[in-house]
This record gives C-alpha cells, sequence and structure tokens, in this order.
C-alpha cells in the first residue's frame, strides 16, 4: 500500500452539552478513496473540520506528511493542501462562479492594484477543462442550481493543489450524469496521488469509488476496512449497531379513492410546460426526472412559492388560487425544500421554533400569546418520534449535524398535520436508518389517509416507496407510470426522452 | 443548559456591566454626578429615544431599518397639538391621534417596504421626508402650544408616582418608558409578533416557505414601531408643552445607536428589549456626564460615536468566540 499522508488519532471534541467526538482516529493514504460513514450526527463533518481547521480539536494529534501539524484555520490548512468540500454550499451569491472560486487570490496586474479578468477567467476555463465541465465562468452563483453550485465548490478546491481533498456528501445534490462526472475527477485524482476522504450516504456509491472505509458510531471510531472485502450489510451493522425497517413494494393503492389535488394545464415560462395531474388520497406519488427537469418548481409552483402563469389548480374538487405559501398551508399543504439550509429551517432558531414555524396559530394562547409549554411539549415529542439527535430542544439548528436538520423540517410539516405532502428530495443526507424511518413514516401517514408527492433523484427510492410514479423531462411531463410497470429502465427512458 | 438563554444573557450583562462601569466612574469623577436630581434628569432624557428606540428594535429584528422615526415622531407630537390645539379635542383623544399617526405612518412604510418590495432603507428615507413635510403643512409651519389644556404637560412632567408615594418625584416619562419598555418586552418575547419577527428577521424565504404571511407580519411590525414612535412623539410634545414642527431630524441615528450599543444585530434576527433598555441608558448616562465633566458639547459626540464602534465590536468578538 501507498505511503500514509495523513494520521489522526485520539481526536476528542465537546461542544456544549454534546460530546461530538470520542477519541477517534482516522487515516488516509496517498492515491485513496477512503470513505467516513456513520449516521447523522455521527461526528464526520466535525472530524473533517477538525482536519480542515474550521474547529479545534480538545485532544489528539494529526501527522501530516509525517510531521505533526497544528492547523489552527481553514487558510492554514488549505497553505498545507488540505481542502474541503463542505456538507453546505459556502459560495457568495452575487458574485460570478470565477469570482467564487478565487476569492482571496485574484490574479492581479500592474503592481496588483488592478483585477486581471482575463487571467482569472482562463485560469477558471483551464480547471473546468480538467473537470470536464461545460460552465460560463462569468454566471452569478445565484443563477446556477444547487448541482452547479456543487461543481463550482468542487471546482474551487481543486483549485488550490490540494494533496488532501475532503468531500461531505459532494453528490446530494448531483445528478447521475453529474456523479459521474464527479467519479471521473475523482479517480483522476487518485492516480495523481490525492488523498480523498469521501462522506456519503449513499451505499452504491462508497463500493463504486472508495478503496477503504472507515465507520463511526456515536462520535466513536468502529472500524477501517477495505471496501472490496466487506458487503454492504456489515457496513450497515457497523454503522447502526440494530436492525432497520426494511420497506416492501407499496400495496396498490386501493381502488380509486377520491383525488384530493388535481392541477390542470400549469405553465409557468421554460420551467413548466402543460402539466396536468391528480393526486389521491392515500397516494405516495413520485416525481422522477433528472436535475433540472422541472420537479422542484412544480412543487414550488402547486405551493404558491412562485407564481404560475396559467394553470388550475383544484383541491377536493374546488378551485384555488394561491396567492403565497401561507395560502397552500392554509389549505393542508406541506412543502419540504430540497435545499433546507437555505429554504427549509431559520437555522438562526432552536429547535422547537423550527417545529412549530408553520403551525404557531395552534400553539397561542388567547390574545396571541405563545404557549411555551405546549411548543416544548410538541418539539420534544419530535425530537423523540423522528429519533432527532439533539441535546436538548432549545438548541439552534445551525448546530446539529445535515441530517438532523432535515429531520426537524420534517417534524415541522408533521407538527402542521397537513393532508396533502410535498417531499422534495426528503433522504437527501439522511443515513440509511433514519432512511428507513422516514419511508415507514411516508408510508404510515399514506395509511392515514394523507397524500404524499414524493420527489427523489434517488430512482431505487422512487420505485420502492410510490404507487404511482410521473416522470418529468424538461418541464413536461413524458409519462406516468403504475408501480408495477415502473423500473429503473422505463423511468430513464421516460426521464431523458426529449434529449 | 440552555446555551441560547445563556448567550443572550450573556450579552445583557456585558452590556449592563459597560453602564455600572460608566455610572461608577462618573459618580467617582463627580460629585454631582450621583444625586436623586441628576439621576432622574438622566432617566428623563433618556425617556424620549428610549421609547423611539424600542420601536425600533422591532424592525431592526427584522432585519430593516427605519430612518423615519425622527420626523414621524414630530409629525405624531403636531397631531396631537392640532387635535387638542386646533380642534379643541379633549386630551386623551389628542394622545391617542398622536399614537395613532405614527401607527398609520410605519403602516405605509411597512406596505411599502413588504407589498412593493421597496427597501426598507429607501422606503423609510420616504417616509421621513413626507412626515417631515406633514408636519409642516398640518402645523402652519409654526410650533403648536398646548397652553389651552394644562393637563397634556402633565403626561410627561407630572408624577404620578410622587402623588402616590410622597418624595419619590420621578416624572411620568419616565414611569412611560419603563412601562414601554415591559410591553415591548412582552411582544417579543411572549406573542407571536415576536416569534414572527425572529423567524423573518433570521431567514425570510425558509419563514415564507413555511407558510407564514411575511408580508403581513412585516407591515404590523412596521406599524407598531409607528405606534412607539407616535408614544414618544406625544411624551416629547408634552414635555416641550408644545409641538415644533422642525424638530426630530437625527432622533432616528441616535435610536438606532441606542438599539446597536444594545447588542441588537442590523443584519436581523437578534436582539432584545433589555439590551435596549440599557443601550438607551448608556448613551443618556454618557452625555450626561460628560457634561457635569464641562467636556465640550462638540467632544461629547465624538465620545458617544466612539462608544458605538466599541460596544459593536466587543458584540463582534463575543460572537466569534462563541
Ligand atoms: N458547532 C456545534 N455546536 C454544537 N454541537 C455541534 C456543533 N457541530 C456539530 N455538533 C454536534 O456534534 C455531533 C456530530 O455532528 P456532525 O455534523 O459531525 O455529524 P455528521 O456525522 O456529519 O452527521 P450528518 O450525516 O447528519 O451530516 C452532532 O450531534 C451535532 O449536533
Ligand atoms: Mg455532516
Amino acid at each position: 500500500m501507498s505511503e500514509v499522508l495523513l494520521q489522526m488519532e485520539g481526536i476528542t471534541k465537546e461542544f456544549p452539552g454534546v460530546l461530538a467526538l470520542n477519541n477517534c482516529q482516522f487515516e488516509l493514504r496517498r492515491g485513496e478513496v477512503h470513505a467516513l460513514m456513520g449516521e447523522n450526527g455521527a461526528g464526520k463533518s466535525t472530524m473533517m473540520k477538525i482536519l480542515t481547521g474550521v474547529y479545534q480539536k480538545d485532544e489528539g494529534t494529526v501527522t501530516y506528511q509525517g510531521k505533526p501539524v497544528e492547523l489552527t484555520n481553514p487558510k492554514a490548512a488549505q497553505d498545507a493542501g488540505i481542502s474541503m468540500i463542505h456538507q453546505e454550499l459556502n459560495l457568495a451569491p452575487d458574485l460570478t462562479v470565477a469570482q467564487n472560486i478565487f476569492i482571496g487570490r485574484e490574479p492581479r496586474r500592474r503592481l496588483r492594484l488592478f483585477l486581471d479578468d482575463q487571467a482569472l477567467h482562463r485560469q477558471v476555463k483551464a480547471l473546468f477543462q480538467r473537470m470536464g465541465l461545460d460552465m460560463d465562468p462569468a454566471i452569478q452563483v445565484s443563477e446556477l442550481t444547487v448541482a452547479k453550485q456543487q461543481m463550482v465548490e468542487i471546482a474551487k478546491a481543486l483549485s488550490y493543489n490540494a494533496d488532501v481533498l475532503v468531500m461531505d456528501e459532494p453528490t446530494a445534490a448531483l445528478s447521475e450524469t453529474e456523479i459521474e462526472d464527479l467519479f471521473r475527477i475523482i479517480r483522476q485524482l487518485r492516480a495523481d496521488g490525492v488523498g480523498i476522504v469521501y462522506i456519503s450516504h449513499r451505499m452504491d456509491e462508497i463500493k463504486r469509488i472508495t478503496d477503504r472505509i472507515t465507520v463511526m458510531r456515536d462520535g466513536q471510531y468502529i472500524d477501517t476496512v477495505l471496501t472490496a472485502e466487506v458487503t454492504t450489510q456489515d457496513i450497515i451493522s457497523k454503522m447502526v449497531g440494530r436492525q432497520i425497517y426494511e420497506t416492501s413494494k407499496p400495496e396498490a393503492a386501493a381502488g380509486e379513492r377520491e383525488t384530493v389535488l388535481e392541477v390542470k394545464g400549469l405553465n409557468q415560462g421554460r420551467a413548466l410546460r402543460d402539466i396536468s395531474f391528480t393526486l389521491r388520497k392515500g397516494e405516495i406519488l413520485g416525481i422522477a426526472g433528472l436535475v433540472g427537469a422541472g420537479r422542484t418548481e412544480l412543487a414550488r409552483a402547486i405551493f404558491g412559492a412562485d407564481r404560475i402563469q396559467s394553470g388550475e389548480i383544484y383541491i377536493h374538487g374546488s378551485r384555488v388560487k394561491m396567492r403565497g405559501p401561507h395560502d397552500a398551508v392554509r389549505l393542508g399543504i406541506g412543502y419540504l425544500s430540497e435545499d433546507r439550509k437555505r429554504y427549509g429551517c431559520v437555522v438562526d432558531l432552536d429547535v422547537k421554533s423550527n417545529v412549530v414555524i408553520a403551525s404557531y396559530p395552534g400553539f397561542l394562547r388567547p390574545g396571541g400569546w405563545v404557549n411555551t409549554v405546549k411548543i416544548r411539549k410538541q418539539a420534544e415529542d419530535m425530537v423523540e418520534r423522528l429519533k432527532v439527535k439533539t441535546p436538548h430542544v432549545d438548541q439552534e439548528v445551525k448546530f446539529l449535524s445535515g441530517g438532523n436538520q432535515q429531520k426537524v423540517v420534517i417534524g415541522k410539516w408533521l407538527t402542521r398535520d397537513c393532508d396533502i405532502l410535498i417531499f422534495d428530495e426528503p433522504t437527501r443526507g439522511i443515513d440509511v436508518g433514519a432512511k428507513s424511518e422516514i419511508y415507514r413514516l411516508l408510508n404510515e401517514l399514506a395509511a392515514q389517509g394523507k397524500s404524499i408527492i414524493m420527489i427523489s433523484s434517488e430512482l431505487p427510492e422512487i420505485l420502492r416507496m410510490s404507487h404511482r410514479i410521473l416522470v418529468m423531462c424538461e418541464g413536461r411531463i413524458t409519462g406516468e407510470l403504475d408501480h408495477e410497470e415502473a423500473t429503473q429502465e422505463t423511468i430513464m427512458h421516460l426521464a431523458t426522452a426529449r434529449m | 443548559m440552555n446555551i441560547q438563554i445563556k448567550s443572550g444573557a450573556l450579552q445583557q450583562v456585558l452590556a449592563l456591566a459597560s453602564l455600572v462601569v460608566l455610572i461608577v466612574f462618573f459618580t467617582i469623577s463627580s460629585s454631582n454626578f450621583f444625586q436623586f436630581s441628576n439621576i432622574v434628569g438622566i432617566l428623563l432624557s433618556t425617556a424620549v429615544i428610549g421609547v423611539l428606540a424600542l420601536g425600533s428594535t422591532f424592525v431592526i429584528i427584522t432585519g430593516g431599518i427605519d430612518l423615519s422615526v425622527g420626523t414621524v415622531m414630530t409629525l405624531s407630537g403636531v397631531m396631537t397639538g392640532v387635535c387638542i390645539t386646533f380642534w379643541g379635542l379633549p386630551v386623551p383623544v389628542g394622545i391617542l391621534g398622536g399614537i395613532l399617526m405614527g401607527a398609520l405612518c410605519g403602516l405605509l412604510s411597512g406596505t411599502a417596504v413588504a407589498k412593493m418590495k421597496i427597501p426598507p432603507f429607501i422606503a423609510t428615507l420616504a417616509m421621513m421626508m413626507i412626515a417631515k413635510g406633514l408636519a409642516l403643512i398640518i402645523s402652519g409651519a409654526k410650533p403648536v402650544y398646548f397652553n389651552d389644556a394644562e393637563s397634556f404637560a402633565e403626561v410627561s412632567q407630572g408624577s404620578v408616582l410622587g402623588w402616590l408615594i410622597p418624595g419619590l418625584d420621578i416624572p411620568n416619562a419616565v414611569v412611560i418608558f419603563f412601562v414601554a419598555a415591559i410591553v415591548g418586552y412582552l411582544i417579543l418575547s411572549k406573542t407571536i409578533i415576536g416569534r414572527y419577527n425572529f423567524a423573518l428577521g433570521s431567514n425570510e424565504e425558509a419563514t415564507r416557505l413555511s407558510g407564514v404571511n411575511v408580508g403581513f407580519w412585516k407591515i404590523v411590525i412596521y406599524t407598531l414601531t409607528g405606534a412607539f414612535t407616535g408614544l414618544a412623539g406625544v411624551m416629547m410634545a408634552s414635555r416641550l408643552n408644545s409641538a415644533n414642527p422642525a424638530l426630530g431630524a437625527g432622533y432616528e441615528l441616535e435610536a438606532i445607536a441606542a438599539v446597536v450599543i444594545g447588542g441588537t444585530s442590523l443584519s436581523g434576527g437578534k436582539g432584545t428589549i433589555i439590551g435596549t433598555v440599557i443601550g438607551a441608558l448608556i448613551m443618556s448616562v454618557l452625555t450626561n456626564g460628560l457634561r457635569i465633566l464641562s467636556v465640550p458639547q462638540e467632544w461629547q459626540t465624538v465620545v458617544v460615536g466612539f462608544v458605538i464602534i466599541l460596544a459593536v465590536y466587543a458584540d463582534i468578538l463575543r460572537r466569534r468566540k462563541a
């Protein structure tokens, strides 16, 4: 095996009330892709944030290229050749792609007083070429989809010529083709001798791209194994240490149930074209498609978050016009956004406020006074029911791990008790155990007579969960499949129908 | 155990500590400072700015700003004068008229911000001019005196406390300030308005997508700020026993300064009423103390400027550590 590039030993880190890491270890060799796995809140991100100088460790040693190092800030880590692509995107939305990549290191000319935009774009183009990425460096980041922004983050990390590259759930927002692009880049970097840490909850990816796997659980180191020598089941049992819920294929939705939501001829610029479909009581309706197919736009349009140009929406048979999400929520619709940090939760507020934010009217005493006792009780119930890992419900959501934030957002909509729930990528960034909990929850909700629209880029998930599947491509619905006739192939065929 | 409350409390402890340090410093420096009459004077001079700052706190927590509070305060005072002196209405009606005028201005600013999507800085800048002009128009560009309604002066200058407890001659304006602070505190921390205020100040889009009608609540919040501003206008008019349409510009900046010294973040989502009360007190203790030490007026202003920078910097340092 190749030389050891990085060694972390005895790492301990405590946050107020949370022992995030307890005597953890990690080793990375030159030219390997090393997966870091564990449930939500296991401490993966924290471990890597310590490596890259974002957090300071309480105890332990880091040995890098044979020498002990103290990396006290991200800049020091970057200069030493350790870069990280964070789970949350960290781009300046109003700057261009090129400006974001070279932020703080802009090429300059004439006494270093003037920015050299030409050199900047040249360098970025070269970088994109190496990545095989087709993107205009002059476009504003705010114009890009989450997936594209993710690619920019990767480009930024690569631009430091890193020896160690940490990727924290890089594929969470990527489509199949983009994942292929990423893997190509990873393989190339591996061949160049870069050590890559790859954090992901997706077993299939881990199997495909990584050489070794380190498993963590509850802030502790469990084991390091060779990817080729373990089965998925082994890994999962190391990660969770318990049995997980297996979903069976859903039963066919019982006969012709009543229609709760009907959309007719919905149009919105180029994003949505002539969309018509129905959603029945107690049904899970999957919406599949590639990133950019218009699935999120459709969800937002139904939820009243964006204006529609034309088209009609009927709820329980009567026509509704929505002036904004508040109307949708009043009509019993809930929407879980794919971008939880921006649109899902208010990260500066605590867990309990986030849980009840969509339902305050139900948590008031006469006269508009908030009923803090009831709110706390509700939040504690949700934390318990969804197994959110948090020391207490007064914790600000920004201190929760990514997957636990997602659970809080789900808790928000369960608290509201909506009839129609639109889940946009509900299991993004969620570990296997929690994923199966969410599947169970969706099935439970459907059984209670709630209607669910589930948007997902993970085909196995769509196939497993949906009673019916709509496939979208370039803003249109290109097909509707019954769960019995749907296969990965039929869906992919429809999802690329117009390309 | 409770992290959020802990850090919030720390912030107030810090502000309070600076206030105490200032008071101790001035007490040692001059024997005239810690006198009952001087303390009452400080409180009295805090009252109007304090009520303005209380109101401003709400808008600032939304991540917005209200530049119109100075001239809206004037307009409200003038409105009270018009009601009482020109129209001969009873004093309570005049007071209500002043407060409603403030609320109406807030309602308009809020509508411009929330419905017309005009940035708060611009919308309230416009409202600042509108209020200034209107104050001149309805007063006939002259101060309005309250000579016919003697009881009006009692609103600020009288002392209900002194009447209840002889010897405790604290003017009503001070009492009104503290009552307003308690009301503000209750609204901000115990009612739905406060909850939505923090939520939309932290992440407006996520709040909107949670089904909160953020436009409506923003209007409510600007109107609330306006009502506090109206109250300040009434207090001011009562204290001077006249409503001068030319006064008032510049007060908004002092109010904002008090809010910021009190630890409320201009980027929204963070802030407390107690902080604002302490911030307002720090400002007036400082000016009063410096005056007692015979520091010239110009230099007082310079010092206050530096204090703002220090206070905000201390807050930033604290946040960075947390
Ligand atoms: N800044 C912080 N303050 C307090 N607690 C924190 C902070 N950062 C992380 N934690 C806590 O430390 C634990 C580990 O979090 P971490 O983000 O490392 O998990 P993770 O393994 O990356 O999970 P996920 O898969 O959900 O991203 C969690 O319980 C989290 O709540
Ligand atoms: Mg993480």
